[in-house]
């Protein structure tokens, strides 16, 4: 345990608190915003492989034209589960969840959240949703994809398909709990010296996400009811035959499903704007343009779900409409790809492992933004709807993006969380691996799809198997890449070098504790004294101004 | 968020020494945000799927507007009276702050009770057409919210039992109660508008 280099003045733990967790008090109803943090991180990443073997066998199958792995309805499954996992199971509670969980307390100078045992009901809400999840294979799998669209969704594996729903609404409520809790918390429970401009980036963007979870996650719930309703009790708002209509689910479903992209992506923006500066040695450039943009693209981004709806029958006006404020969004993203490169230049970098993963997701998250900006165009949307041309640009959003970032932030707070650092070399041969899979999984995928290749099939035109046989070649490298990263974690989170308390020479005030925090994070509160990230700059006297640099 | 500063009360925090302001009133308020557009959602689709008949109600069916107009009545005057228990225990006064918590929650359970009646006698069921489906699922997600309001209630009248556990500067349970009934109550009014005064025209 790495107890090293507490301050002076600090007094023993107060009596009667135990000092650190056991291993048990993992797999307990533990209130301790770390512990859930933690929870919420190891039972996503054991998600994340689960959901990412299904990708395996998917790109399988997919190595040949004909169908010759997988039958046909196992195939659907998986490509259902996958998504569903990935999202819902994966990045969301990771980067939620888990970083935001453990490091959102840590960041303002609180000693927890503020409704810890809200927190630990919203995280326990996962496991038996998890388990529902993995229940409907025994009754074959969902099979509608992960948008289960009516009338597909209301006709085939429906015992699988009400459980794939129950499943949904379960981490739906556990998400909008602790999107309550983290807005409470951001608002309200700030160490008293830290003013709003003072808020790590991290923060304000938890602070974007959670509202947005807010307001989008109960329409997704209404919409996944009303299915629920069609399906079990005989009613008819999706069927059309009986005077319901089809595309109101398509419209509930998107007002909460495009949101969840963001859900996905701005704390791992947030992620990114801690990296960066911390490794760059340098001031973030921009700080209130980042922090601004974040909330801008929680407020725009509510205004384009209808961008996946382009081929639904939708109205020139409307296709207009979302058009253009879909582009809008592309602005105050622009703002902080251009802010974070601002910030690397010129800058001392110290390139490693997380800083590698943070440049690699700058790299791949402009081209999974340029398709973004293709695709939200609706002439072009048109053309390529429904191929693999929208299957590479959401991959190199969210595996090149969310992914990425996760990874970033595993290797940037894994000495804070463990007291011990991940081993570099492991770490750098984890990135070279994840690049290289990457972009030879995805970066074909844009040629397939405006050739014309339909995604969510499991046989395909002949003509097209030299292309996916490369994509297969690049899966199975992603999928060995998981290797090292798991060797590392095991290894290092016990034997790694003792970290200390500050390893990366971080200003924001996790890095004022010890490695890992003690129960309640400080004996002493810390009193903010200069910004976040004020690298480089030295304090003025008695003052405490931090944007001046821009 | 007011009321929790003004009453300096304060909360500790589940196996925590150290306290903190109470903030239950501004996270209530906050979720209750989430049960807005959960209710929005149903809002929306409903009249989407009303823009999208040439008739509605469909063809035979008759909204009956009497027993629902008394149960609006009864919901509207319920928030007032709880509203008067919360005045009670601003005064210290827990008897008749439990009086009008009891009063509020058998008003509200009249209320469901006038919805069962309805159900029981209407000419469609839940699987008659579209506009059924949309009666029987909104009315039934705003009933369990009626239900969990009244659950709150007895709650607070079952907490209060112990003297000094409420009073005129620890109330936050009581307030509590009263801003969901409150809630309940508006959302109420909209689907009346919706489902029957609407329908009318
Ligand atoms: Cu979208």
């Amino acid at each position: 345990m790495a107890q090293a280099q507490l301050p002076l003045e600090t007094p023993l733990s107060l009596p009667g608190h135990p000092k650190a967790w056991k291993w048990y008090d993992y797999f307990t109803f533990n209130v301790d915003h770390k512990v859930i943090g933690i929870q919420y991180l190891v039972t996503a990443f054991i998600f994340y492989l689960i959901g990412g073997l299904m990708a395996v066998a998917m790109r399988t199958e997919l190595a040949t034209a004909d169908s010759d792995f997988l039958n046909p309805n196992l195939y659907n499954a998986f490509m259902t589960n996958h998504g569903t996992i990935m999202i819902f199971f994966w990045v969301v509670p990771a980067a939620i969840g888990g970083f935001g969980n453990y490091l959102v307390p840590l960041m303002i100078g609180a000693r927890d959240m503020a409704f810890p045992r809200l927190n630990a009901l919203a995280f326990w809400l996962n496991p038996p949703a998890g388990a529902l999840l993995l229940a409907s294979f025994l009754f074959g799998g969902a099979q509608a994809g992960w948008t289960a669209y009516p009338p597909l969704s209301t006709i085939t594996a429906t015992t699988a398909q009400s459980m794939w729903i129950l499943a949904i609404v379960l981490v739906g409520t556990s998400s909008i709990l602790g999107a309550v809790n983290f807005i409470v918390t951001i608002w309200k429970m700030k160490v008293p010296s830290m003013r709003w401009n003072q808020l790590p980036l991290f923060c304000w963007a938890m602070l974007a996400t959670s509202l947005l979870a807010l307001v989008s996650t109960p329409v997704l719930a209404v919409g996944l009811i009303l299915l629920l309703f069609d399906i079990n009790f005989g009613t008819s708002f999706y069927r059309p035959d009986a005077g319901g209509n089809v595309i109101i689910y398509q419209h509930l479903f998107w007002f909460y499903s495009h949101p969840a992209v963001y859900l996905m992506i701005l704390p791992i923006f947030g992620i990114m704007s801690e990296v960066i500066p911390v490794h760059a040695r340098k001031p973030i450039f921009g700080y209130q343009a980042i922090a601004y943009s974040s909330l801008a693209i929680c407020c725009v981004g509510l205004f384009v779900w209808v961008h996946h709806m382009f081929t639904s029958g939708t109205p020139p006006w409307m296709r207009m409409f979302f058009t253009i404020s879909t582009l809008i969004v592309a602005v105050p993203t622009g703002v902080k790809i251009f802010s974070w490169v601002a910030t690397l230049w010129g800058g001392k970098i110290r390139l490693n492992s997380a800083m590698l993963f943070a440049i690699g997701l700058l790299s791949m998250f402009v081209l999974g933004g340029l398709s973004g900006v293709t695709l939200g165009t609706a002439p072009v949307d048109i053309h390529v709807h429904d191929t693999y041309y929208v299957v590479a640009h959401f991959h190199y959003v969210l595996f090149g993006g969310s992914v990425f970032g996760l990874y970033a932030g595993i290797y940037h707070w894994f000495p804070k969380i463990t007291g011990r650092l991940l081993d570099e070399r492991l770490g750098i041969l984890h990135f070279v691996l994840t690049f290289i899979g990457t972009n030879l999984t995805f970066l074909p995928m844009h040629e397939l799809g405006l050739k014309g290749m339909p995604r969510r099939v499991a046989m395909y035109d002949p003509q097209f198997e030299p292309i996916n046989f490369i994509c297969t070649i690049g899966a199975f490298v992603l999928a060995f890449s998981i290797i090292p990263f798991l060797i590392n974690v095991l290894w290092s989170w016990n034997k790694g070098k003792i970290a200390g308390d500050n390893p990366w020479g971080g200003l924001s005030l996790e890095w004022t504790t010890s490695s890992p925090p003690p129960i309640e994070n400080w004996e002493v509160l810390p009193v903010v004294t200069k910004g976040p990230y004020d690298y480089g700059i030295e304090q003025r006297k008695g003052s405490t101004n931090e944007n001046e640099e821009e | 968020m007011q009321g929790t500063i003004d009453s300096q009360t304060t909360a500790i925090t589940a196996d925590h020494g150290h306290e903190h302001p109470d903030f239950r009133v501004l996270g209530l308020l906050v979720f209750l945000i989430s049960e807005s557009l959960m209710f929005g959602g149903l809002f929306a689709a409903y009249l989407l799927l009303r823009g999208m008949h040439a008739q509605w109600p469909p063809e035979g069916t008759e909204v009956e507007l009497l027993v629902p107009t008394i149960n609006t009545l009864l919901l509207l005057s319920s928030s007032f009276v709880i509203h008067y228990g919360d005045v009670a225990i601003k005064r210290d006064d827990v008897r008749s702050m439990r009086k009008w918590y009891w009063i509020t929650a058998a008003m509200g359970a009249v209320f469901l009770g006038g919805q069962v009646y309805e159900y029981l006698t209407l000419g469609y069921g839940l699987r008659t057409n579209v506009f059924a489906n949309c009666f029987y699922v909104m009315t039934g997600f705003h009933g369990l919210h009626v239900f969990v309001g009244i659950l709150l209630i007895l709650g607070v009248i079952w907490r209060s039992r112990r003297p000094g556990h409420y009073s005129a500067q620890k109330h936050t349970g009581v307030t509590m109660a009263e801003i969901y009934w409150h809630f309940v109550d508006v959302i109420w009014i909209i689907l009346f508008t919706l489902l029957y005064i609407l329908t009318r025209f």
